[in-house]
């Protein structure tokens, strides 16, 4: 667990329109990056592409490589289902399953991967998931209740819960805690940092002060105008970005003059 | 006079009701009771018209009305549960098909058909039922029999007509097929993308996105267009009234000649020739039938509600 992506001058484009220009970029194993930058330039179509999400939209195709250890995730016969299994994916607004309880929401995935794995093996996963996402004390007294009766907060760990149940290489989260009040903020973002042991993680953030607090490194996107493709300014360790960006842009955006 | 700013003196708190707002509310209300006492005034008017044949000591009916509306509504229901076990399978792969698989274009054209085909008169359906299924089908009955005789359902003998209660489950079939096919569409087409994503993200193929997102959203949608075609199946007239010749028998052989007829395709059989007892005698049929589709529609009900907490509406 925790593999490292390499991406070398990735393109991405919808049908004819190139959204993110040549990003190269190699993410470490078992580290916190984040990407920022203003709206539109690209960061998180770039962060769906890592996990061939962005396919869902009809036309979005890729240019270059990314890998994951070596893999070549867009290389041919590579099955974007099979991608997302290794990769898995937080979003904006917790998003889990309605219809199922808070148990079945946490082994949905597993029952996807592993459908005869026995009930004791489900409770198991279930209680160490949720133990990784700090919601079991919480909810161990009615997992049989629907995941939608929850907190905004807890339905978000609930679907880190979710997402970490069939322990992924690699954990995307798309402004995970943009729909939370500050308190459940700061429990993903302390969850961020007990993750990291374990997974390599990618967080997009609109919150310059988070993505200074949970991350190790920091890429910073930016696009020219409207129309124009998103490009991946610098890449660094987070406090340089933060202290001494080497790029102007990067400088001007940190500290709030632009953005 | 020079003008003078007036201060709104403060009064207890009753909201200020635009005119607009109070016609609107008003005849929103006024519809909603109209729909109650048209509802109370067809339960009452078949009450009141049954009462004659549910009170008679067996003039017309020496056999008792139990024994005449029973075979009647036995054939009511097992049309409509042959109709709605071939149409709801296949409206609903329709309907996923319109809204998760076929290309825009596609699924345009698609629609469009499936509205066009909701509105056929069920009289087309009828004489389509009689001029062309009903013969095509007698050497698919005669096979039914002879190699699945084994089962009650086929027991036979085979029709040689084909006008049978299978032919008629299957016109019903196609004629409710179109309206669940549209129910189901738009509800799946609802499916919030949010939980699509969700599932997809774990590595769920477009099936299993399905499965874990858009069924159990739509469930409701299914089950509401499955009443609403089940509605139309049990009510439906002229279709099975042109199809079957009733014999009043109970029987769950299918393919036979040998058929009980459904409450509507009865009165509308025997209604023009009907006078005095006979007429109230019809209606007490009404009146079941009435109650049948008010109990199913109670069952879809309470089926939609019992999971309400995970319907995802709160």
């Amino acid at each position: 667990m925790g593999k490292s992506i390499d991406a070398k001058e990735l393109n991405i484009y919808y049908s004819s329109f190139l959204a993110v220009e040549g990003v190269t970029m190699k993410i470490q194993p078992k580290t916190v990056t984040a990407l920022i930058g203003p709206s539109g330039c690209g960061k998180s179509t770039f962060l769906r592409s890592i996990n061939r999400m962005h396919e869902n939209i009809p036309g979005a195709r890729v240019e270059g490589r990314l890998e994951l250890d070596g893999q070549d995730l867009y290389g041919p016969g590579v099955d974007p289902v099979g991608v997302r299994r290794q990769i898995g994916m937080v979003f904006q607004r917790p998003n889990p399953f309605p219809t199922m309880s808070i148990y079945d929401n946490v082994i949905a995935g597993m029952r996807l991967n592993n459908r005869k794995a026995g009930k004791t093996s489900f409770d198991d996963t279930v209680e160490r998931s949720l133990r990784g996402a700090n919601l079991w004390e919480e909810v161990k007294d009615r997992l049989e209740k629907p995941g939608s009766g929850l907190s905004g907060g807890q339905q978000q760990r609930l679907c880190i819960a979710r997402a970490i149940a069939v322990q992924p290489d690699v954990l995307l989260m798309d402004e995970p805690c943009s729909a939370l009040d500050p308190i459940s903020t700061l429990a993903i973002e302390d969850l961020i940092n007990e993750l990291k042991n374990e997974y390599t993680i990618v967080i997009v953030t609109h919150n310059m002060q988070q993505a200074a607090r949970v991350s190790d490194f920091t890429g910073f996107f930016n696009i020219e105008g409207t129309g124009k493709p998103g490009k991946l300014v610098e890449m660094d360790e987070t406090k340089t970005i933060f202290s001494q960006p080497r790029q102007k842009a990067t400088e001007d955006y940190v500290s709030g003059r632009f953005g | 006079m020079t003008t003078t700013e007036v201060k709104p003196e403060p009064k207890a708190a009753k909201p200020v009701e635009q005119l607009g707002d109070r016609i609107f509310a008003g005849s929103a209300k006024g519809a909603g009771i109209l729909i109650l006492v048209v509802l109370a005034g067809v339960a009452a008017f078949l009450l009141a018209e049954s009462l004659p044949a549910i009170t008679d000591s067996g003039s017309e009916l020496p056999e008792g009305l139990t024994a005449y509306i029973a075979p009647l509504v036995f054939g009511t229901v097992v049309s409509a549960v042959i109709a709605l076990v071939i149409a709801t399978p296949l409206a609903v792969a329709v309907a996923l098909f319109i809204s998760h698989y076929a290309p825009r274009r596609l699924a345009q054209t698609l629609s469009y058909i499936v509205d066009l085909l909701a509105a056929v008169p069920s009289i087309v359906y009828g004489l389509w039922g009689i001029g062309v299924l009903a013969p095509a089908t007698v050497g698919f009955l005669e096979w039914l029999n002879t190699y699945l005789g084994w089962i009650p359902l086929f027991a036979g003998p085979p029709s040689v007509t084909g006008r049978t209660m299978l032919v008629v489950g299957v016109v019903l079939a196609v004629m409710i097929m179109p309206i669940i096919t549209a129910v189901a569409r738009e509800v799946f087409l609802q499916a919030p993308k949010l939980h699509e994503e969700a599932a997809l993200a774990l590595g769920a193929t477009r099936w299993e996105m399905i499965r874990l997102a858009v069924l159990p959203f739509g469930r409701s949608g299914i089950i509401s267009g499955a009443m609403l075609g089940l509605g139309r199946a049990l009510g439906e007239t002229m279709a099975v009234a042109i199809v079957l010749s009733g014999t009043g028998v109970v029987t769950f052989n299918l393919i036979s000649s040998e058929n009980p007829l459904t409450i509507a395709g009865n009165i509308a059989l025997q209604f023009p020739e009907a006078s005095g007892l006979t007429v109230n005698i019809l209606i007490a049929s009404g009146l079941v039938l009435f109650v049948i589709t008010l109990l199913v529609n109670m069952l879809a009900r309470y089926i939609v509600e019992r999971r309400r907490d995970f319907s995802g509406a709160n």
